[in-house]
């Protein structure tokens, strides 16, 4: 009962914030807000279970990235530039996004509940653990051991970003002095 | 980049458990919640508040670029070659079974290497990224 409650809270205060982000013209304010966005996101995430998602979201998304997001309006500018196309294309876009979305959405089973495929069919993790690798944080031992060719994948993808923006961002040698 | 000097005391006294934590959270992954991932990040952000507080010159005294350039790809390598020890010991690529004496104990210390490459490419690249924001001007 509780948990639905702050659950419900939680998402009230995310739609106001995702409000305030689509009103608010300042681009500094809207990075703040999105830290916050990210934040109270971390806070469902431990409501739900889910700390070593929330432990992400909260460092990723509250912390490094509004640091990014302030050193890139450093370099640009802080107030959004007027449009000059019109309204209705981008309009459009938003509400064919947000109807597929909801029309995905009920296609997805019940909020947890125990028949879900995934827990009556998918691989006993849970059991399997500690016997196999002697890990007790099944999620350690799902992302690093039983999943670990995923892991490989996603620490390749953060290594490509960094070169990424490496060759695109960094100063050459020679560029500040003509 | 300048703050006031509460700002600057404050963040201070922030850096070292920050730092802590982050060792925390990787070295008691296999039992609490976090991994290599979150730990490097939070690494990561200990560097870039410091590097805010004093200004891009001093904090790649500490980390250099050059240092970045090295870990970014180690980390992959790192992972990479904890695959291919499995694979020349006889099983499959990132098999620990047979990295140490028995399954288990293998499993325990490829997940300890594997998180470590993790932790280094994360929070290299990380760092890496405020670097390259911080060293260039408004034009």
């Amino acid at each position: 009962m509780i948990e639905t409650t702050i659950t419900i809270a939680l998402l009230l205060m995310l739609a106001a914030v995702t409000v305030g982000i689509v009103r608010v013209r300042g681009l500094f304010a809207a990075v703040v807000l999105l830290g916050v966005y990210s934040l109270l996101m971390a806070t469902l995430f431990i409501v739900l279970d889910a700390v070593d998602v929330a432990m992400t979201e909260a460092a990723v998304g509250a912390g490094v990235s509004t640091v990014f997001f302030l050193g890139a309006l450093y370099l640009t500018d802080t107030v959004e530039a007027p449009s000059s196309r019109g309204r209705f294309l981008p309009l459009l876009l938003a509400l064919v996004t947000a109807g597929a979305l909801v029309w995905g959405l009920s296609d997805l089973p019940e909020f947890g509940s125990p028949e879900q495929p995934i827990h009556k069919q998918g691989a006993d993790y849970l059991a399997r653990s500690i016997p196999e690798t002697g890990i007790p944080n099944v999620v350690t031992s799902v992302l690093a051991s039983y999943r670990s060719f995923d892991t490989l994948g996603e620490t390749t993808v953060v290594f490509t970003a960094g070169i990424g923006i490496l060759a695109l961002l960094r100063r050459r040698r020679g560029e500040g002095r003509n | 980049m300048r703050f006031d000097i509460v700002l600057r005391v404050a963040t201070k006294f922030m850096l070292a458990p920050l730092l802590l934590f982050a060792l925390y959270v990787q070295l008691h992954g296999d039992y609490g919640p976090g991994g290599g991932f979150q730990a490097g990040v939070i690494a990561a952000a200990a560097i870039i508040l410091y590097g805010l507080m004093v200004g891009l010159g001093p904090v790649q005294k500490i980390v250099p670029s050059a240092l970045l350039e090295v870990l970014i790809p180690g980390g992959v390598l790192i992972y990479a070659g904890v695959g291919v020890v499995g694979m020349l010991q006889g099983g499959n690529f990132l098999d620990y079974n047979r990295l140490a004496q028995d399954a288990v104990h293998g499993q325990e210390w490829g997940v300890f290497l594997v998180e470590i490459g993790v932790f280094m490419t994360v929070s290299s690249t990380m760092i890496a990224i405020f670097y390259a924001f911080a060293g260039r001007r408004r034009s």
